[in-house]
């Protein structure tokens, strides 16, 4: 019996140390599997099991790594500067879960809208294509080498061109979005391969730790500052890094439901953690130029970000795009944080972008349910809300409290904590642009509340006024998973332990030594 | 450099084939005719890969003229007889911001070249320390002679992994978006796609007839193809030897079928290779990529490690991991270069001569 068990302990102790490997994996092979399924509701199981299994290992990843270690795994069993090297740590295994939870949730919700909004034929591509953005995305975040970044930046980026245009069925606007989103974000992958490039006639190596050492012996260089700069720009471009955001608006709201939830939670939140990777750990924070760029470029722009897009969230008619602009709003906080350039601001960005992802999920998910609903896409639509479908219209005021930054709200904690380590800094200027930019959060969330509580809902020209409104029911899956995401916006108020642990973690590994 | 008594032919022929690239460069922009947008890619494409080969680079050379200057001019002729034959000229504001953009990006990189190491330079850290140990321990690490393929294939295949999967994904949008065309989209068989976009195209001609007098295109054709079937087969299996592999030997291959379809039409090209093949085969290349990264953790290695695959020697399990993988990249390719031809070819009518 001990021989027996020893066996299957060390085969799955084997499995473990792949851990790494199947993560990305995993997701891949097993969109190429959906697309040949065929059948539409199989492959939503199917995917559905494969985000469970991904979770799972990218939990394993995480409960390894919350003490601050870091794994490296050496892809086909290459040592490092030959072959390519996954690295994990706080930083990235934090991102890997919120990846991988976010996949299953929203493939958990989206079944109904999917069935809706796009063609039965089209199914089984649709979750494989799913498949391929949910491995890709984890793959950019695990990599631990420069151009194989690169090439899983491509493979979630046209996953979510595709994934977006496919809500030409419900609008055909959804096609030139796409278009759009496709052409800005392969500028920025172009300028991101340029920097790479550079940075290995610079250095002779893709390996970002290599990269880092290199960097860290060699004086200043044009070269590098090149690449830095490339590499900012490109990157910029995908985390909607303010004014390159334009491509993001038009993404999430022509998106079909499911996927614009999922991309409004992972998508850029990706992309910040690439760029914080490379400008704190591939190049080094105290170099000059970067604090120059930290000081002079990215803090104005993340400033401006957060009250220009809020501004123009508070004008926006249209749902969907109301949330898309103040997620670009959202994007300058966690930008100012990075670019305080200690580890408090660090952290505070971190814990940010996690709430962010909580809470603009759910508030895309209970949107997307009133959608299917009551056919809601207008902010004027949403009146009775609050009566008609009282369980979605709790979650959105839920949620879009946490956006304000209400206390008893996750967004509260985030934002309490950036606001302490800006004054850190001495940049009362920043707090004076996070409180605008708070108010005109209440201004523009506040909008919808008020149409949902304190507007009656439409009566029907049959009914009478006095006639209660009928209650409309959502699909009890799309619920939970809205609602997972919902307490998990209060949850994270109350005992914030977990991702703050794992932020302060991650912040102290990037200051401290590079983090690579 | 400078006044160096010593002539090198090479610098000469660098910088002629770099004017002439600029040149065409700036005569793309130019351009509004979409026609000879596409025609100029081709001939830039082809100019690269020249300026590839005197580069020495011939791997790349060879990706370039293959992709670049062979199936996407075909695909790009595709896509344009879907849409227009020219260009609505850009708006000045546009133009100006364009340029300036153009211009700062051209500026950093012009910036970066005074601290660049000198071309060729031997001692530059991409010749002197990674660069270098591929070309030293790969024969007695991975045992095949060129160096490009141990380094996509065994020591970077994970990069090529995800290639693959790129273009697997690349192949999912142009099917999920314009059909794979398994029946003609005329018969209304996807209510949504297309209807809009026919009406708007100006009338669209395409050379897919199949009369008659096409009788001499039709014999040389048949010659042709089983030659150009052989010769994908040949840089699919020589790639270990010499240029080549699994990603130009796809690319061939769908141009084969590509020329087949353009002198017998359509439909006998999908009595050949049906679409549900072309679809099953765009997935099967990424399972066979991906299946053996599998039965190596399985076998007791790291993803992809071919050393497990036997257990006595490991340059045996180098050489078979090497040719299934590049099997798995080939069928991936050469499926998803004709799922996207058949997904625009899918989208006109088939016009006789006369419509010309």
């Amino acid at each position: 019996m001990n021989f027996i068990e020893m066996i299957t302990n060390a085969g799955g102790g084997h499995l473990l140390a792949n851990a790494p490997a199947l993560v990305v994996a995993i997701p891949l092979i097993a969109g190429a599997v959906a697309v040949v399924l065929g059948h539409g509701k199989l492959a939503w199981v199917w995917s559905v099991l494969i985000a469970l299994v991904t979770f799972g290992f990218s939990l394993i990843l995480l409960q390894s790594v919350l003490g601050g270690e870091t794994i490296t795994y050496a892809m086909g069993n290459w040592p490092a500067p030959l072959g390519i090297t996954y690295h994990i740590d706080a930083l990235n295994a934090l991102l890997i879960s919120l990846v991988s939870a976010m996949a299953l949730l929203a493939l958990l919700y989206g079944w109904p809208m999917v069935e809706r909004e796009i063609d039965p034929k089209k199914h089984a591509m649709f979750f494989g294509t799913f498949l391929l953005c949910v491995g890709g995305l984890i793959g950019v975040a695990i990599a631990g080498d420069a151009f194989n970044v690169f090439v899983f930046l491509e493979v979630s980026s046209i996953s979510t061109y595709v994934l977006v245009a496919m809500g030409a069925q419900k609008n055909r606007q959804a096609l030139t979005a796409s278009f759009n989103y496709l052409i800005l974000g392969t500028i920025g992958a172009t300028f991101f391969v340029i920097g790479v490039g550079l940075l290995y006639m610079a250095t002779g190596t893709l390996n970002m730790a290599d990269i880092s050492r290199i960097l860290a012996d060699s004086e200043g260089n044009r070269v590098v500052r090149a690449a830095f700069a490339f590499i900012v720009i490109g990157l910029g471009l995908k985390t909607a890094m303010f004014p390159l955001h334009t491509w993001l608006p038009n993404a999430y709201t022509f998106s079909p439901s499911m996927i614009g939830v999922f991309l409004a939670s992972t998508a850029t939140k990706v992309a910040f953690y690439i760029l914080i990777r490379f400008l704190f750990s591939v190049f080094h924070a105290g170099a000059s130029f970067e604090t120059a760029m930290f000081d002079f470029v990215l803090a104005p722009m993340a400033m401006v970000a957060m009250i220009v897009c809020s501004v123009q969230a508070s004008f926006q008619s249209d749902v969907r795009r109301l949330l898309a602009y103040s997620s670009v709003a959202q994007v300058g906080y966690m930008l100012l944080g990075l670019s305080l350039g200690t580890a408090a601001g660090l952290a505070a960005g971190l814990l940010h972008m996690f709430n962010h992802a909580l809470m603009k999920g759910a508030l895309f998910m209970a949107v997307g349910l009133a959608g299917l609903g009551l056919g809601i896409t207008r902010v004027n639509e949403l009146r009775g809300l609050g009566k008609t479908m009282p369980l979605v219209a709790a979650g959105l005021t839920v949620a879009g409290l946490s956006l304000i930054g209400v206390p008893l709200t996750a967004g509260f904690i985030s934002k309490y904590y950036l606001v302490i380590a800006v004054l850190e800094r001495g940049w009362w200027w920043a707090v004076v642009a996070i409180v605008v930019s708070s108010v005109l959060a209440i201004f523009y969330v506040g909008r919808m509340i008020e149409a949902m509580y304190l507007q009656n809902p439409p009566t029907p020209s049959a009914a009478h006024e006095s006639d209660p409104p009928i209650q409309v029911r959502s699909p009890v899956l799309s619920m939970a998973a809205l609602y997972v995401l919902v307490i998990g916006s209060v949850w994270f108020f109350f005992d914030p332990s977990l991702p703050k642990g794992l932020a302060d973690t991650a912040a102290g590994l990037l200051i401290g030594g590079g983090g690579l | 450099m400078g006044l160096d008594v010593s002539f090198d032919i090479f610098i000469v022929i660098d910088l002629i084939i770099m004017s002439m690239l600029l040149v065409v460069g700036i005569a793309l922009v130019r351009l509004n005719n979409l026609f000879a947008v596409v025609m100029l890619y081709g001939v830039y494409s082809l100019l690269a890969a020249i300026w590839f080969v005197s580069l020495d680079a011939v791997d790349v050379a060879f990706t370039e003229a293959a992709v670049g200057a062979g199936i996407s001019t075909v695909l790009m002729l595709g896509a344009m007889l879907l849409t227009s034959r020219e260009a609505k000229p850009t708006p000045a504001l546009r133009r100006w911001l364009s340029l300036g953009v153009v211009g700062v990006t051209g500026m950093a990189l012009f910036y970066a070249t005074f601290d660049m190491p000198n071309f060729g330079d031997a001692n530059s850290p991409a010749n002197s320390y990674v660069g270098l140990q591929y070309m030293y321990d790969t024969i007695t690490e991975v045992g095949v002679p060129n160096v490009v393929t141990a380094i996509l294939a065994s020591y970077r295949a994970f990069d090529t992994f995800g290639e693959v999967v790129v273009v697997l994904t690349a192949g999912l949008g142009v099917m999920l978006i314009l059909g794979i065309g398994t029946t003609r989209t005329r018969d209304g068989e996807s209510p949504q796609s297309g209807d809009e976009t026919t009406q708007s195209a100006p009338p669209v001609t395409t050379v897919l007839a199949t009369e008659n007098h096409h009788i001499v295109l039709q014999v040389v054709a048949k010659i042709l193809i089983p030659i150009i079937v052989l010769y994908a087969l040949y840089v699919q299996f020589h790639g270990d030897y010499g240029p080549g592999g699994g990603f130009q030997a796809g690319v061939i291959f769908a141009s084969a079928v590509i020329l087949y379809s353009l002198i017998f039409g359509m439909d006998e090209t999908r009595r050949a290779i049906p679409a549900k093949v072309v679809q099953f085969g765009t997935a099967l290349g990424v399972l066979i990529f991906g299946g053996l990264g599998l039965v190596t953790i399985a076998m007791g290695g790291k993803f992809l490690d071919y050393d497990v695959l036997t257990a006595a020697d490991p340059i045996l399990g180098q050489h078979v991991g090497i040719l299934i993988i590049e099997v798995g990249v080939l069928v991936t390719v050469a499926s998803v270069m004709l799922s996207i031809y058949y997904g625009f070819a899918g989208r006109y009518r088939e016009l006789k001569d006369q419509d010309w």
